[in-house]
């Protein structure tokens, strides 16, 4: 089993457009959206089972009871994350810092926003008024029937940590698919460089980066290649519409050249392809110059990503029986 | 007056919307908050760099007075300490200086130090006043940078020379902790969309976080073509208030692509972004009401 990671740095590249296309053109029998604070693939990969829903449980959150508090203060000192504020009143006249034993009435309350969960108020507490409430932080989504396994998952609007959901999106896909796993599996990464990014290179076998020829798309791409470098993975680079400015596109060709990193291909700026997402369709599902372009990238990630020689005829085939077949969606 | 721009989905133009209303308000200041993969400083190329780096407090042992009583492995909730082979290791990548093991070691020998995760970059271009976090590569967090860039950006309300300057915060993409940190002392949210059914789904998930953190807001629509503009149509079906469309064009590209600032080189944009100023200006100082 082989896995491929979509990344770009840059947000907006076209990971998911490219993602969408190589599940389609692959047949690929696992795949999953780890871009869990923004995830988009299940707009494009239909979906004939409603999903399996499980809630995601980040760090509990701290709750103080009012009955118990006396006001002591300790929580807000210690509170690394400022998560805890004093109020004069239940409604709620913020109090600038500490007020005194003079001041009657005064409510300490969480932040549940700020509070990153670490337990430390509990521990501080005098009088136990404290105490770790679980969360739910996000929703997990499995779609699965007999032929491939969709895992994706979206995080709660207002909570924090997409990092360790990440990582629950991975878990779920490779428990689900089991032992039937298969030649491929696809993962559709978030943008930037920080946690989420961190834990779906975990496993990788080979990183693609989508990049976009603009002085910020560059930058982005150099940082992210910085990034999955430090975890020893193979990357190749494409460049999505190209032709948007092709001097860029040359930096790049000669960025990776020098780099010594394979750059496996060119998808020109396609309106068809703008047509084909709003009309929850990947770019091969349609004849069009990205479309075109899509495929040749796929055979050149396939053949790196099977680079030993193992698993390269059965990935071309599909793209053989899917044109023989005539799969465009109808 | 401080203003958000953010996106959800990446990519739909929150730096070009930011680095131009920042261009068009001219005595402004400039944060660029997506200290992943910073962007706005390619285009102001600001002069005068003053550096400073950006530390977060971690523990370190001192294993002649750890007794091994696991403490504060018991009580890290990050899974960042571990007790193995009689030491105490600790993870520092994933620690999330809470201060907890220091707090709950009984013998004193856990102490903090800090340890640099990136830096903030403060710049001049022309009169504006460019700030830009830049995570390390390899570290999970940005959050400590965007917290220090937004606290200096603060500075300003006590500053009396400098309190009528604008102040356009360049949020990262997504809903996460990053983008919370970044729009939590903002008077106004800008949220960027692009005419695509990718666009808006992720603009409804920043419509719910604006509207939970209770910020005015307004909708940028960004590469408008004719057709179908699936985030318009959200907007209008959700009630929301378009600020202004942003025409899909390849004059704007180019120029964006080649780390331009549209408004210093076209007529039509400087047009497009002081028209746009001059709505969100009033949409603050509305104090009617949050959002549409």
């Amino acid at each position: 089993m082989r896995q491929l990671l979509i990344l770009s740095g840059k947000g907006g590249t076209g990971k998911t457009t490219i993602a969408g296309a190589f599940i389609k053109l692959s047949f690929a029998e696992a795949f999953a959206d780890c871009d869990v604070d923004a995830p988009n693939l299940h707009l494009i990969t239909e979906q004939d089972v409603l999903p399996k829903k499980t809630d995601y449980y980040g760090l509990p959150k701290a709750e103080i009871d009012k009955a118990l508090c006396t006001g002591c203060d300790l929580c807000r000192q210690n509170c690394r994350f400022n998560a805890i504020s004093v109020y004069s009143d239940e409604e709620g006249t913020k109090k600038a810092g500490h007020c005194d034993a003079m001041c009657s009435g005064k409510v300490y309350k969480v932040d549940r926003f700020s509070c990153e969960g670490c337990g430390v108020c509990e521990y501080v507490c005098p009088v136990g008024a404290i105490s770790m409430k679980p969360a739910v932080a996000g929703e997990l989504m499995l779609y699965k029937n007999s032929e491939r396994v969709f895992s994706t998952a979206q995080l709660k609007m207002g909570s924090g940590n997409s990092g360790l959901l990440v990582t629950e999106v991975k878990k779920q896909m490779k428990e689900a698919a089991g032992q039937n796993i298969t030649k491929l599996t696809i993962i559709d990464g978030s943008p930037g460089i920080g946690c989420p990014v961190i834990a779906s290179l975990s496993g990788a076998d080979m990183v693609l980066i989508v990049a976009e020829p603009s002085l910020s798309g560059i930058s982005d791409m150099e940082r992210i290649i910085k990034t999955a470098n430090q975890f020893q993975t193979k990357i190749a680079v494409c460049v999505n519409k190209y032709d948007t400015n092709t001097n860029n596109t040359e930096k790049i060709e000669a960025f990776c050249k020098e780099q010594k990193l394979p750059f496996i291909g060119r998808i020109p700026f396609d309106s068809e392809a703008v047509k084909a997402i709003n009309d929850a369709r990947t770019i091969v599902d349609i004849d069009c110059t990205s479309g075109r372009a899509v495929k040749e990238v796929y055979k050149e990630t396939v053949k790196l990503l099977f680079d030993k020689g193992e698993g390269k005829e059965p990935v071309e085939n599909s793209i053989n029986i899917r044109e023989q077949r005539g799969q465009s969606k109808p | 007056m401080r203003i958000a721009v953010l996106s959800g989905k990446g990519g739909t133009g929150k730096t070009l919307v930011s680095v131009n209303l920042t261009a068009a308000a001219q005595e402004a200041v400039y944060i660029d908050c997506d200290a992943e993969e910073p962007n706005g400083y390619l285009f102001f190329k600001p002069a005068d760099i003053i550096e400073e780096p950006v530390t977060v407090m971690i523990p370190q042992v001192n294993n002649n007075l750890c007794i091994g009583c696991r403490k504060c492995v018991e009580l890290c909730r990050f899974n960042a300490l571990a007790y193995i082979m009689d030491r105490l290791l600790i993870f520092k990548e994933i620690c999330h200086s809470c201060g907890g093991c220091v707090l709950v070691c009984p013998e004193n020998a856990l102490t903090e130090s800090e340890r640099a995760i990136g830096k903030i970059q403060r710049g001049i271009s022309d009169s504006v006043e460019v700030s830009t976090g830049i995570l390390n590569t390899g570290e999970a967090s940005g959050v400590p940078i965007i917290k220090r860039l937004i606290s200096m950006g603060s500075c300003e309300k006590n500053d009396p020379v400098h309190v009528d300057r604008p102040v356009f915060i360049d949020c990262p993409p997504g809903s996460a902790c990053s983008v919370m940190e970044s729009i939590k002392d903002a008077d106004y949210c800008i949220l960027v969309a692009e005419p695509t059914l990718f666009g808006a789904h992720n603009l409804n998930m920043v419509y719910e976080l604006v509207k939970l953190f209770g910020k005015k807001y307004g909708v940028v629509l960004n590469k408008c073509l004719n057709g179908e503009n699936p985030s318009e149509k959200l907007c209008i079906e959700k009630n929301i208030k378009i600020l202004t469309h942003i025409p899909f064009d390849n004059e704007l590209g180019i120029l964006n692509s080649n780390g331009e600032i549209a408004v210093k080189k076209s007529e039509k944009y400087r047009d497009i972004f002081i028209c746009l100023l001059e709505k969100v200006t009033k949409e603050v100082q509305n104090e009617g009401g949050v959002g549409a």
